[in-house]
């Protein structure tokens, strides 16, 4: 019992970590790379969740999310990056060091909100929560300082990532539901490979800087 | 009675001078290990020893507008540095000075060892002692709050700070897995290897590059002054090991009350332990590169990050926030 609790709160941590990774990391492969391991991780997360609680349907979302986003998005977003040919490093907005520590401040508010918000429920289920609630505030935040499509992309991935997390701590989201978002996801992907490809036929980056220029937002 | 307490007293002074003489050994296990790792031969274990022994026969060459600090430092490093290397419980727990063992002791030791050695290195004008100085404090600013950090993580789960109380408790404690000692295990891993300017944030063995730290601030050290500094760094290698093991692989120390059995299973447990950290060492130091001057604030930032996420798990797995 305790030690179930105690792996599921390892591998979300683990997952947060990667988060806090994806702000770090310079490099469009390793992000890739990250986001990926951050996939895995939910993965493991989710089969955990459901071989521990003796909950069969879970495995399929372990599956799916292993399958998907471990793999599939990973390497499809690999390719989409050889194939447009961009430079390595990503352009952010802040530095390294201020978006960690804006990381840092917003874990720490998913924490102070959550355990206000949820009085009287199950420790682990809150504590479950809390990190993915901070997992969810750090795949906007990465959305929020990186300027390069694909790596908001990834944000946004990772957002994702946190809320299938934060929906196996809690009672769960019903089969249907989890499928359709997980399909939905893909479907994004696909949106936001095309709208990529677009932005960088027009304007030859994707900066996404370039589109304030396109808008009429001159500074 | 007095039996016991000159027992005790011993023991206390071999583990002072235990440290001492393990400490070139140590360093030379690391750099063995890199050698053959890159297909040298490289120097015998015992290298070590023989370069303090050669440093404390030749002449100490002092610049000439060099100041009473300059002298000075060296000695002051190398007994805050002993100090510190002698307090951290290696074989035993139970030692008679354990109440001096304290985390936030230990830090304020080390850092007024570093405080020393940057003033000594400004202290002739040149404008290499000058850029290492600045560049050990900037790496000190970050690695210092995240070494405190990851202190308080351990103090909130052991209940103390001080080092025997804490390796007391992860001996009784059933094996757990835990996120905050995790990360604040990684946190520490990484503030190590800044504070002992290893490969990804300063390289020990290069000697006139634009990138090197620590080897800028003792630059115009020669002779004995260079070989206490130079076993003060060894010292300082040893007291990290001996933190890390004494904290999360601290199995086979001997607990409070164990007698001379005890002590020799603690003492071979933890020179093995040592020796094995030293060797993995040379293994990371091998197989990573050394990252620019401007990068390391961000990597020195990641154990700030780790030691922040540390405590903030900690207390959420003690219902704070209540």
């Amino acid at each position: 019992m305790n030690h179930a609790y105690e792996i599921s709160h390892l591998l979300a941590g683990v997952m947060l970590v990667t988060s806090f990774a994806l702000l770090y990391q310079q490099r469009v492969a390793a992000v890739l790379n990250t986001f990926a391991a951050q996939s895995i991780a939910l993965a493991l997360a989710v089969a955990w969740a459901a071989w521990s609680q003796g909950r069969p349907d879970l495995f399929i979302t372990a599956l799916i999310a292993l399958t998907l986003k471990g793999i599939v998005i990973p390497v499809a977003l690999h390719r989409t990056v050889a194939r447009l040919g961009i430079h390595r490093e990503v352009e952010k907005v802040v530095g390294v060091g201020v978006a960690l520590m804006v990381g840092l401040a917003l874990t720490g508010l998913a924490q102070a909100l959550l355990f206000k918000v949820t009085h009287g429920t199950a420790s682990h289920a809150r504590e479950e929560l809390a990190l993915a609630l901070a997992i969810i505030l750090l795949g906007f935040l990465m959305m929020i300082v990186r300027r390069n499509a694909v790596t908001q992309i990834v944000g946004f991935m990772s957002m994702e990532n946190g809320l299938i997390l934060a929906a196996t701590g809690a009672r769960g989201m019903p089969l249907v539901v989890e499928v359709s978002v997980a399909f939905s996801v893909l479907i994004a992907l696909f949106v936001f490979a095309v709208f990529v490809f677009r932005i960088r036929e027009r304007f030859d980056t994707i900066d996404i800087e370039a589109l304030d220029r396109m808008r009429g937002d001159r500074r | 009675m007095t039996g016991d307490l000159l027992v005790q007293f011993l023991a206390q002074g071999a583990q002072m001078f235990m440290v001492l003489l393990i400490a070139p050994l140590a360093v030379g296990v690391v750099r063995r290990v890199k050698a053959r790792l890159m297909r040298r031969q490289g120097a015998p274990l015992l290298q070590g020893y023989r370069d303090l022994a050669k440093l404390l026969r030749k002449e100490s060459v002092i610049a000439e507008n060099a100041s009473w600090l300059f002298r000075s430092a060296p000695s002051l490093i190398f007994a805050l540095t002993w100090v510190a290397a002698a307090l951290v419980p290696s074989f035993a727990s139970g030692l008679m000075f354990n109440w001096a063992a304290d985390v936030v002791a230990l830090v304020a030791l080390l850092g007024a060892a570093r405080a020393l050695l940057a003033l000594a290195g400004m202290d002739v004008g040149t404008s290499f002692g000058g850029i290492g100085s600045s560049r050990e404090m900037m790496i000190a600013t970050l690695a210092e709050p995240a070494m405190m950090l990851i202190v308080l993580t351990l103090a909130i789960a052991a209940g103390t700070t001080r080092l025997a109380g804490v390796a007391d408790f992860f001996i009784a404690e059933p094996l757990a897995v835990r996120v905050s000692l995790g990360l604040s295990l990684v946190a520490l891993i990484i503030v190590a290897l800044a504070e002992n300017a290893r490969i990804p944030v300063d390289n020990p063995v290069t000697h006139l590059e634009l990138t090197m730290v620590h080897e800028a601030m003792i630059l115009e050290y020669s002779g004995r002054h260079l070989a206490l500094i130079e076993a003060a760094s060894y010292l300082k290698l040893v007291l990290y090991l001996s933190l890390l093991i004494c904290l999360f692989a601290p199995f086979g120390m001997a607990p409070a009350n164990a007698g001379v059995g005890g002590w020799a299973i603690g003492l071979l447990a933890w020179s093995a332990k040592l020796l094995a950290g030293a060797a993995l060492l040379g293994v990371w130091e091998v197989s990573i590169a050394k990252m620019r001057v401007f990068r390391l604030p961000d990597f020195v930032g990641i154990a700030f990050v780790f030691g922040f996420l540390a405590i903030l798990l900690a207390f959420l797995s003690r219902g704070a926030f209540e």
